[in-house]
């Protein structure tokens, strides 16, 4: 009887514990009621989707200049986890996104969840877009829209053992995802709009900060530099303790690519230069400002 | 007898053997001396474009003469005959110190076409320099771009 009482206990613990951490890897949604009554501009939206980088992994694998708003998908990239494989964003209805609301691309952005429930893989870098405004995904959205069809079937991510259990993703969330800022203090106007740049549509810590064991981004080395997840080379430590460019050098190789030695951006930077050339000088000018807001960290 | 054959028999193998390596070596040295003649190449392109760069963020006055003169050496330098400069085999799998990607020979055309996006960009930065500071700036993308894009698809990754 007591052995029996025991045994019962122990089930209801187990499966309170199940429910809950079923109850806490459930995907997350946005309140719809922060983007109702939203207008999105597509002239806002191309600067959003620009900053965004989004061309540089949705695009087809190769693509240039205007074949790089043709968001079929198709780019491989390699992690400790597997292979993903970067989806179809294009407008195309049964392969890309074409029927996506602003709140289905809201959840997708910031709590990386899906139309369907389920959970993105972080590949997908919502640990950053998790701090952009409701307005600016509304602009995004509509900014999508102009962008062509495109029916390339998305490619399967290609991943180890546990990895492939999607559900597991909700702790990983819960450890590592946020809106917090990681630089906080009295930031001027120009600053924070760097910030905002940088830590929310431009994702730059998701390359320039280490991560863990399980991948989350230490946040005690924030961009100070990383292995790169291709294997090759390092990401650069870009904290004023490393990078000794001056504002105007900044910019300039923000938009040209020309580093002060005249060499230009190389590897996965090239694509993020051509992006934040589409920018207005000012957003180049205050992602420089707040680069050099960085604690040095050597 | 059998003696003086198998020394004049070795030395002749000697002598076909180092005839055979100092071949290779020569070989080995034409790509790497065409590897430097092309980062000699690059380095004059930063060089002038150190001037123009240095204009556009307002570190160096801005001078249409001078501005003008580097955008042409731009411009000649695109144009140069590369014809000896690209060897197959200096990739940098085959000499020391090359960064250029087994790609570029798989790839000519498209090597070929980028270049003269670069011969394009050139040019219009020889018109822009001698507008004013201005036009000079508007242009530093374009030849950054027409730059990195073969840096890009054909160089090996830095960073």
């Amino acid at each position: 009887m007591m052995m029996r009482k025991t045994l019962i206990s122990f089930g209801v613990i187990v499966a309170s514990l199940a429910g809950g951490a079923w109850f806490m890897t459930k995907p997350q949604t946005v309140d719809a009621a922060d983007y109702a009554g939203l207008i999105g501009v597509p002239a806002r939206g191309a600067i959003v989707f620009h900053a965004g980088g989004c061309a540089s992994c949705h695009s087809a694998d190769g693509a240039s200049g205007e074949a790089k708003l043709i968001l079929s998908g198709g780019r491989a990239f390699v992690s400790d986890f597997g292979t993903f494989h970067a989806p179809n964003i294009s407008q195309d209805r049964e392969h890309g996104i074409g029927d996506w609301s602003v709140t289905d691309l809201a959840n997708a952005m910031v709590h990386g969840t899906s139309p369907e429930g389920e959970h993105y893989y972080p590949a997908f870098p919502y640990a950053s877009y998790a701090r952009v405004s409701p307005q600016d995904i509304a602009d995004l959205h509509a900014y999508l829209t102009t962008l062509p069809a495109d029916a390339t079937p998305d490619r399967a991510h290609d991943l180890a053992f546990p990895f492939t259990l999607r559900r597991g993703l909700g702790l990983w969330k819960a450890l590592y995802a946020g809106d917090d800022w990681q630089i906080d203090g009295d930031l001027t106007e120009v600053e924070a709009r760097g910030r905002y740049l940088a830590e929310a549509l431009g994702h730059c810590a998701e390359c320039h900060t280490p991560r863990g064991v399980l991948g989350g981004l230490d946040r005690d080395r924030w961009m100070a530099g990383a292995p790169n997840p291709s294997g090759q080379g390092d990401i650069p430590n870009i904290t004023p303790a490393k990078l000794d460019w001056s504002q105007a050098d900044l910019i300039a190789y923000f938009t040209s690519g020309f580093t002060p030695d005249y060499d230009t951006a190389g590897g996965s930077m090239a694509a993020v230069v051509e992006s934040l050339a589409q920018l207005p000088e000012a957003d180049r000018a205050a992602l420089a400002a707040y680069l050099e807001r960085l604690p040095p960290i050597e | 007898m059998f003696k003086g054959m198998t020394v004049v028999g070795t030395v002749l193998g000697l002598a076909i053997l180092a005839g055979a390596a100092s071949g290779q070596d020569a070989a080995q040295k034409a790509l790497a001396d065409a590897t430097k003649a092309r980062q000699a190449q690059m380095q004059l392109y930063a060089f002038n474009l150190g001037l123009l760069g240095g204009m556009a963020k307002g570190e160096v006055p801005y001078d249409a003469a001078a501005a003008t003169a580097a955008a042409g050496n731009l411009s000649s330098l695109a144009q140069l005959d590369q014809s000896r400069l690209w060897p197959e085999g200096s990739d940098e799998m085959g000499v020391d110190g090359s960064k250029a990607l087994a790609a570029v020979w798989e790839n000519l055309p498209d090597v070929m076409a980028k270049g003269a996006d670069l011969v394009t960009a050139a040019a219009a930065m020889e018109v822009a320099a001698g507008t004013d500071l201005a036009s000079l700036q508007a242009s530093m993308g374009a030849l950054g771009g027409a730059c990195g894009a073969c840096h890009k698809a054909y160089r090996v990754p830095s960073n």
